[in-house]
């Protein structure tokens, strides 16, 4: 992309006039109005973690405060309000995704849990010696490091997508890494570390012509995205509320329900089994099956409402804004010199990580948070990455719907201070 | 001087853009790798030492600003010093670094090291200011090949 000089943001940006009211939904957000350093806070953070709107927080305490009881147990007022509020936000997350069957929702901690629980639960009953798993070059620690310790335990071997240099992922070395050995494929539906939109969709098409499964990490396309399962025809997908606008702690790994049939529990414990002697133990149906021990009730009722509050905004809308954003803000940094932008894919969303010539991203980060702009500075879990562009890491800044064009105005400004810091 | 100019001190800039005895050093005798899982920094100090004495130090690596210059700084004030001197100088740097010492006071023996105080105002940073120093520590007692400052 050449860079763009003295680039204006769509009127539209400019004026708020946008598919989306921003600044309505700004309100929603407590945190936002924040000052940090004496500057109004810039949360550009959001691959990281989201920040909560009020419903979320208020529902957290509503339930802390008015419903607090154990699930799936308890024959008492509250235990079964509880219940039915754990319940039908599995019935909310089988909407958000378009799955065809609740039962095949599973909660979980986060997504890294979820690829974990794939890993030891599906791989070690499946892998044989021999046996590989595909993963790509653009995979966060979580989806490399749960395929190494299984192919430590079986004897299999981790299989990797090469990318070109704009981080786009090489489906034709894809193709002939796939082969009789193949026994699963996980990659990332977006990469956390370039923002690159994988063509997952064709990935998932080519795996089944062999009748090889796949897992997708929708952990940085849940939150900008509209995702169906049914129509990906993915056979697990793993997403993390925190990112979503939810609670830290809680998860969903979804499972075709004939894979999460087939599978051995992960965790062994409480409401995971139907009948315990000491002889030999039933387990419960799935979904109940992968949750053992008293789940995270608060945190699976605060996603509830986070993913009420996410689709009443539009995950759609929030695409075609994001887009907008993360367009402006690639035109409005390409004009540094000495930039380089980290990740040029024609199919992004939602993350710019970027490098300054002689300048380490850790202290951009901290020159930008002194202007109270959050940005990570780092390797975003994702060493592998960093080692395919050679470089030590990157600073990374992430969208979400709440921000603003102004916004990337104060960051570009920052930038500018930086390289004036460090002329 | 706002806090962020503390930090990054002409002194510290200069020694990130033209950091001393950032080399090999070929007849080391001790040799250490140190790295910050956090931000990827990554150094390797050579030291030589004869009847406990550092005769030569150097480093390399990558690094943030803050890293280098202090390695730099480190590897400046060390030659010639004992070990037992150089770690008796790690516990004040760190201190100052976290802000527990007045670095002011002359009775510390800071020297140039002072000018990293500033670092003490940001917490996040004050594992690139020590890393070079759990590298050195590590190759004089020959722990592991690697630290870390986790």
């Amino acid at each position: 992309m050449k860079p763009a000089q003295g680039v204006i943001a769509p009127q539209g940006l400019r004026t708020g006039r946008t598919v989306l009211d921003v600044a309505r939904i700004r309100e929603d957000f407590p945190i936002l109005k924040q000052q940090v350093h004496g500057k109004p806070l810039v949360y550009f953070d959001n691959a990281a973690t989201s920040q909560k709107p009020q419903v979320v927080i208020d529902t957290l305490n509503r339930y802390y405060a008015t419903e607090n009881a154990n699930i799936h147990r308890g024959i008492h007022f509250l235990s079964e309000l509880a219940t039915a509020e754990y319940e039908e936000t599995r019935n909310k997350v089988k909407r958000f995704l378009n799955a065809s069957e609740s039962r095949e929702i599973v909660f979980v901690r986060g997504t890294t849990e979820g690829i974990n629980l794939v890993a030891q639960s599906y791989g070690r009953r499946f892998f044989k010696e021999g046996d590989e798993v595909v993963i790509s070059a653009m995979e966060h620690h979580s989806n490399i490091v749960p395929w190494q310790m299984l192919c430590e335990q079986v004897g299999a071997r981790l299989r990797v997508i090469p990318m070109n240099h704009d981080g786009e992922l090489l489906l034709d070395e894809y193709e002939r890494l796939l082969g009789a050995r193949t026994k699963l494929v996980s990659v990332a539906h977006v990469s956390n570390a370039l923002g690159t939109i994988n063509p997952i969709g064709r990935i998932i098409e080519s795996a089944h012509r062999r009748n090889i499964p796949v897992l997708v990490d929708g952990a940085q396309a849940a939150p900008h995205m509209k995702v169906d399962v049914q129509e990906l025809d993915c056979d697990f997908y793993a997403f993390s509320g925190h990112k979503l606008f939810g609670p830290t702690g809680i998860g969903v790994l979804y499972g075709k329900a004939r894979h999460l049939e087939a599978m051995p529990p992960y965790q062994g414990g409480g409401d995971m089994i139907s009948l315990v002697t000491f002889e030999k133990t039933h387990y419960n149906i799935i979904p109940y099956k992968f949750e053992a021990g008293t789940p995270h009730i608060a945190g699976v009722i605060g996603l509830g409402a986070a993913i009420d509050y996410v689709s009443g905004i539009g995950l759609d809308a929030v695409a075609a804004y994001e887009g907008e954003v993360l367009a402006y803000a690639t035109a409005q940094l390409s004009t540094i010199q000495g930039l380089r932008i980290i990740g040029r894919a024609k199919e992004k969303a939602s993350v710019l990580s970027f490098v300054l010539e002689g300048v380490h991203p850790h202290d951009i980060g901290t020159v930008l948070d002194r202007e109270g702009v959050a940005i990570r500075a780092g390797h975003h879990c994702a060493m592998p990455v960093m080692q395919r562009f050679g470089v030590p890491a990157t600073a990374r800044a992430s969208f979400a719907f709440y921000n603003t064009v102004e916004e990337v105005d104060v960051l570009v400004r920052a930038v500018r201070k930086v390289l004036k810091v460090f002329g | 001087m706002s806090e962020l100019s503390e930090l990054y001190q002409e002194v510290i800039l200069d020694h990130n853009k033209s950091p001393r005895n950032f080399h090999r050093l070929a007849d080391a005798n001790r040799r250490a790798e140190g790295y910050n899982p956090l931000c990827g920094d990554q150094i390797t100090v050579y030291v030589k030492v004869e009847d406990d004495v550092i005769k030569e130090i150097s480093f390399e690596g990558s690094g943030c600003a803050i890293s280098k210059a202090s390695a730099s700084m480190m590897t400046d004030s060390l030659k010639g010093r004992t070990t037992a001197e150089a770690e008796a100088l790690f516990d004040r740097v760190h201190k100052m670094l976290k802000g527990e010492l007045n670095p002011g006071d002359d009775s510390h023996d800071l020297g140039k090291l002072a000018v990293l105080s500033g670092v003490c105002h940001f917490p996040a940073r004050v594992k690139c200011a020590s890393l070079s120093w759990h590298t050195l520590r590590t190759a004089l007692k020959r722990e592991k090949e690697v630290a870390s400052t986790e």
